[in-house]
């Protein structure tokens, strides 16, 4: 593996979008098999099981069979749009990982991921999400098919709604972190565990806010990629489906491909940024080491095993992610358009910068008064939020009608009493 | 040389994309060209080492600005063939013409006395986010809270103008 | 290193396109995305500016000026001119609703 140092920058960079590239290109498949199996497994079916050993080879042959299939351009459609709508689709979901490091920064591994290691890793996370909406929106406004518009809208409406709230959680985590870099993000997270435990890593779902921050950027992420319970821009009962309507052949194709491999990376943006990125179990096995010298050499065995089974881990992470997508799929369903935007701007983005506040208050008054002053106001501040929460909670019991009488109450005392 | 060369490509991306937001008479197609303009104008400013503004740039006008700006074009159906057709007369000519002049001028008269800067003169941490972070929470505090106001007043008024019963 | 010139050059052709475009187009939305456009080629002349200047400026009172003075003005463009698309496109919708039409020529009514 010496070659790899006296490799040209250019050709390394090559290779390293290669190794990222090249494996999600063929996971898709399997995700596809992964997703009708475990599917139909939750809703007790059978799922398909003819082709191959466990209907293995079913996504080949539906590859072969949508290669094959004719390919229709309705007469009416924005040609050149609509023949770059599932391209533009295509390229963030690849795109997203150009700054997810797979592998420990030191090592051989740093040669290899991330693609490029930038000061403004999880801004260009945030920025290629962004990007996702495009395809959908031009597909469904160059189809010239009302349904499909619809969906575009639909997607437009809800990106930009959940991307707010996904910012401002991951916002949280940068600054618990201090660097906006991927690698450091990870590397914050081998700290002892609440600045206290070192033997356990500090992944940022075991700690309150980035817990908070898991969840309503989980709830974000099945947003931003279109999936069940918000899979509205293609909801089949009511838009046909959706932006894709029109599309069919290998085109139908890479919108599905898009949206299986923007799955896989976003579940990995989620396990680098909160389950502690490439390292397999939240333990430092080094520092155990020390603690228990009569096992050590087993732990240091661990250690080493962590770094080579590094990708495996983290392929491991994605899926477990992807698993719970589906999950979610078998589970929830579908919400209604004013569900779906109250959810987003109503709860989530409010949770978020609550969530915000209390990161910062408490980044704030650990550095003026250590440790304890810093829980102590982060538990003040939670109250604070708490009883703000209730009181509003009480005001929506009351209804519109006694808050109307409130402020005459207050404007005009004589009149509101009879 | 590589670096002209990338450059002047880029360049070219981002003035046909210009244009293209001017010539295309499909309001879609404008928005579009305007969405490779900025985007390519993105690069362009890492090529200045400014990262930061870069990645601010995709995220504020290509994913949010111009999407805003497609949802409004399709929302009033604008797009539609019939819906306004650009009328044929004299005014084109007349503003590019002018456009022209103005561009004749400022490149000569601006620009070229100018091309003698060649070399950057900048720190090394330009544009890196720990640089302008720093500073904009230190020198520029007030403007930035200024910003933040204007953005609420931004909020409220687009509520105000959008909602049918207040 | 490219020259400074070139990325004026840039900006001020972005610039006048816009500008052209502002006084040609009778689409409400497109004479807004020119402005845009005008708002990026003075963002690009900034940072052009501000990475060609050197990082220590002293003005006449011998204070030290910011070298940052360029990147902070590209981010309060930004700001403005996300507060000015959302409030401008809520106009145009309300125009819309109002008149069930958006031609700039045909608003004629605060003329007087």
């Amino acid at each position: 593996m010496e070659f790899l140092q006296h490799l040209h920058p250019a050709l390394l960079a090559l290779l390293r979008v290669l190794l990222f590239v090249v494996p999600i290109l063929m996971i898709v498949p399997g995700l596809i098999w992964w997703e009708r199996r475990l599917l139909s497994w939750m809703q007790d079916r059978i799922g398909p099981n003819r082709v191959g050993p466990w209907g293995l080879l079913q996504p080949i042959a539906d590859g072969v069979k949508l290669f094959f299939k004719e390919d229709i351009t309705p007469d009416s459609v924005d040609r050149k749009i609509y023949f770059l709508a599932p391209a533009i689709a295509l390229f963030p979901a690849f795109a997203l990982g150009g700054t997810l490091p797979w592998g420990p920064s030191y090592g051989l591994y740093s040669l290899l991921t991330p693609i490029a290691n930038v000061d403004i890793g999880i801004l260009y996370v945030l920025a290629i999400s962004s990007l996702g909406v495009y395809g959908v929106v031009l597909a469904g406004y160059a189809s010239n098919n009302k349904y499909s518009l619809m969906g575009g809208l639909r997607a437009s409406a809800q990106l930009i709604s959940y991307e707010l709230a996904m910012g401002v959680s991951l916002a949280c985590v940068v600054m618990a972190t201090g660097s906006l870099r991927m690698t450091d993000i990870v590397d914050e997270q081998m700290k002892p565990l609440w600045g206290a435990v070192p033997a356990i890593q500090n992944w940022f779902i075991f700690t309150p806010f980035g817990f908070v921050s898991a969840v309503i950027f989980a709830i974000c992420i099945i947003a931003e990629t279109n999936r069940a319970p918000f899979d509205l821009p293609e909801a089949e009962n009511e838009l046909i489906a959706g932006y894709h309507t029109e599309y069919s052949s290998m085109k139908f194709a890479v919108f599905f491909m898009g949206e299986y491999a923007a799955m896989f990376v976003f579940s990995g943006v989620f396990a680098t940024v909160f389950l502690g990125g490439y390292n397999i179990l939240p333990v430092n096995w080094l520092v155990l080491a020390k603690d228990f010298p009569a096992v050590s050499g087993v732990l240091t065995f661990f250690d080493t095993l962590n770094y080579y089974a590094v990708p495996l881990a983290f392929l491991g992470k994605c899926a477990f992610g992807i698993s719970a997508f589906i999950w979610l799929r078998a589970t929830l369903p579908r919400l209604r358009y004013d569900q779906l935007m109250s959810l987003g701007w109503k709860s989530l983005l409010p949770l978020a910068v609550a969530n915000f506040l209390v990161v910062a208050i408490w980044i704030i008054c650990t550095k003026l008064y250590g440790l304890v002053g810093g829980l102590a106001s982060v538990a003040a501040s939670g109250v604070v939020l708490a009883l703000l929460y209730l009181n509003w909670l009480a005001t929506q019991k009351q209804g519109f009608s006694s808050l109307e009488k409130r402020t005459l109450e207050l404007v005009e005392p004589a009149k509101a009493k009879p | 040389m590589s670096n002209q060369i990338l450059f002047w490509l880029m360049a070219a991306v981002a003035a046909m994309g210009a244009v293209g937001v001017v010539a295309f008479n499909n309001p879609v197609r404008s928005a579009l060209s305007l969405v490779v303009n900025f985007f390519v104008l993105a690069f362009i400013y890492f090529s200045l080492n400014a990262q930061l503004l870069g990645i601010t740039q995709i995220l504020v006008y290509t994913g949010a600005i111009m999407v805003l700006f497609l949802f409004v074009i399709m929302l009033l159906n604008l797009g539609a063939p019939q819906a306004l057709q650009e009328k044929r007369d004299i005014k084109p000519l007349l503003g590019l013409i002018v456009g022209l002049g103005l561009f004749g001028i400022l490149l000569s008269q601006v620009v070229m006395p100018l091309n003698f800067v060649t070399r950057s003169m900048a720190r090394d941490d330009f544009g890196t986010p720990q640089a302008v972070g720093k500073t904009l929470f230190t020198n520029y505090v007030w403007p930035f809270e200024i910003a933040s106001v204007l953005l609420l007043v931004g909020i409220v008024g687009s509520i105000l103008l959008a909602k049918r019963r207040i | 290193m490219t020259p400074l010139w070139q990325y004026l050059a840039l900006g001020l052709f972005m610039f006048t396109t816009g500008a052209i475009g502002v006084v040609v187009r009778r689409n409400p939305v497109v004479v807004f995305m020119c402005i845009e456009l005008m708002l990026n080629a003075v963002n690009l002349t900034f940072l052009a500016f501000a990475r060609y200047s050197p990082s220590v400026t002293i003005n006449a009172k011998n204070q030290v000026q910011s070298w940052m003075a360029g990147q902070m003005m590209v981010i309060f463009v930004m700001a403005v001119a996300a507060a000015e698309v959302a409030v401008g496109l809520g106009i145009i919708m309300a125009i819309y609703r109002l008149r069930n039409e958006v031609d700039v020529d045909e608003m004629s009514t605060l003329r007087g």
